[in-house]
């Protein structure tokens, strides 16, 4: 062997230049295989990222009359509309304010054409009912609104009607959304006007005095 | 050339007075009047210069007070490195606890990967009762006195498209019957003319779309006030005044800290809150759900939506700037 190298000095560079790079392909033969090995769990921790919920605010709870009446405790004494109406006979034909009497005295209504027992369910006044007879109950109201109000409910469900809160993102937060009557009162539901908050005080586009003055 | 003046002196007096003329004068050496008018002069002007010099640097002596040897160092937002935005936001915090007795969070969110903000309003029941720009007054920390805002609402008569001619001082019931409200805000534009006019280059618009300033960076030249057709951007005429309890801690370095006198300032969609995942204040603080925020590469998002199904319009399009906030109608 030494005497090989002693005739021929450059197979000696020549098995040098062999031995780097067969080390040189390991190293890169072990990097890409580790790399793969890394790359792994990082693809199985991306899926597609959980969504937070969209809540939407619960409607009324079931309305009570107050009876004015305190027990021991000091709690009013509340009554369910059934109580009441469980022993008159429904009147379909009462569809203005004045109408009214007894505790729904001095109701503010203004509804279109609607009456009474448009959305009061006569069969159980403890609920609402849909046209169709189904029953509803008071904080699933939204499904009565919908079906005369359907843009208003197509844009309500695609977030561009009715006020709401929390995150754009649904992966980084949770949204609450405001339910119809949170904002429009069922018995008067135009928006009422409202007083502007935060007046201005810069001077840029002061109004110029009308002409007429 | 003959100057007959140095010859002057040695010429005889040739008046009725009773001087003996010439040179040889019984009067003081004109050297020591001259030194003496001179030393004058020398004393008043050196007099003169120190008192300039004293008022030029004046502003120095005033940094120790209200602005730091650090914040005249400060670099650009942008060539600032990790450590040294912590620096900064240290001694902007630092700042707060100082000058306004607020205990405050000073974050520096980036855009969101892949995210590209758009905004958009419904004008069909939009009612004008400015409790978005009410939102932004709060959220933002804008000088209390001067009801600061980045939202202006306008009163328009109805048939009319032009927001110049709208009126943003109506005090009374809203919404009028014959009038609808057009809130106007920064536009965010995809070639922002408030950018281009930036003599330091103090502003630029971000990743996700939103046009950004570097309140430690801008001159106050209010170039930008002037180039937006949208009337977005405001000045800080005074360090802004507002009480400890009512300043919003959480606060980011690109959008609503406390800003500096003399400095502009806009609306960021919030950033501190949208860039987190949140909706902006102004979104949240609509009683009628006019307002839709979202991101316009998501075909999924709201916004979307909006653009795809409604009657959308933007303000000023001739001008070509390409706003990402839109505006429609209901049918």
């Amino acid at each position: 062997m030494s005497r090989l190298l002693k005739q021929h000095p450059s197979l000696a560079w020549i098995a040098l230049v062999v031995f780097a790079t067969l080390c040189s392909l390991a190293v890169v033969w072990a990097q890409k295989n580790l790399g793969a090995a890394e790359s792994a769990p990082v693809m199985k921790s991306q899926p597609k990222p959980e969504k937070h919920p969209v809540t939407i605010k619960p409607g009324p709870p079931t309305p009570r009359l107050d009876t004015g009446l305190k027990d021991a405790q000091g709690n009013a004494i509340t009554a369910a509309c059934s109580t009441c109406h469980s022993t008159t006979t429904p009147n379909t034909t009462r569809n203005t304010a004045h109408d009214l009497f007894q505790a729904h005295r001095g109701l503010n209504y203004a509804h279109g054409q609607l009456t009474c027992l448009s959305c009061h369910n006569a069969k159980d006044y403890d609920t609402l009912h849909l046209a169709d007879g189904r029953s509803v109950a008071f904080p699933d109201v939204m499904t009565l609104c919908a079906q005369c109000h359907g843009t208003a409910m197509r844009d309500y469900l695609h977030g561009s009607h009715g006020g709401m809160n929390g995150h754009w993102n649904l992966a980084q937060g949770p949204r609450v959304r405001n339910n119809c009557v949170n904002c429009h009162d069922p018995h008067h539901p135009k928006f009422p006007l409202v007083r502007p908050v935060l007046p201005p005080r810069d001077r840029i586009s002061v109004p110029k005095v009308p002409a007429e003055h | 050339m003959n100057d007959p003046a140095p010859a002057s002196p040695k010429t005889p007096c040739g008046g009725n007075c009773s001087c003996s003329g010439g040179p040889a004068s019984a009067s003081p050496p004109p050297g020591d009047e001259g030194s003496t008018r001179r030393a004058v002069l020398k004393g008043l002007g050196a007099t003169l210069g120190v008192a300039a010099y004293a008022k030029a640097l004046a502003p120095l002596t005033e940094l120790t007070k209200e602005a730091s040897m650090d914040e005249f160092l400060q670099k650009h937002y942008k060539e600032l490195s990790k450590d040294e935005i912590a620096t900064v936001i240290a001694r902007l915090t630092q700042e707060a606890k100082e000058q306004y007795g607020a205990d405050v969070t000073i974050s520096d969110p980036k855009p969101q990967e892949g995210v590209k903000f758009g905004y958009a309003l419904n004008l069909s029941i939009c009612n004008g009762c400015r409790k978005c720009a009410e939102a932004c007054h709060l959220e933002n920390n804008h000088d209390r006195p001067s009801h600061q805002s980045y939202i202006r609402v306008f009163e328009m008569t109805k048939g009319s498209m032009d927001f110049e001619k709208g009126n943003v001082h109506y005090d009374h019931p809203v919404p009028q019957p014959d009038k609808y409200y057009m809130p106007v805000q920064c536009q965010q534009c995809e070639h922002p003319p408030c950018v281009d006019v930036c003599p330091v280059e103090a502003t630029w618009k971000e990743k996700d779309g939103i046009v950004v300033v570097d309140y430690n960076w801008c001159i106050g030249c209010r170039y930008c006030e002037a180039a937006c057709p949208y009337h977005a951007r405001r000045f800080n005429w005074q360090k802004p005044q507002i009480p400890a309890a009512e300043i919003n801690p959480d606060q980011s370095y690109l959008s609503n800290r406390i800003r500096p006198q003399g400095v502009m300032e806009k609306c960021t969609f919030c950033l501190h809150r949208t860039r987190n995942g949140r909706l902006p204040a102004c979104l949240e603080a609509c009683p009628t759900g006019a307002r839709v925020f979202g991101d316009l590469n998501d075909p999924e998002s709201e916004i979307r939506w909006v653009l795809e199904n409604k009657r959308v319009f933007v303000l000023k399009e001739e001008l070509g700037l390409k706003p990402q906030f839109f505006y429609f109608f209901d049918e």
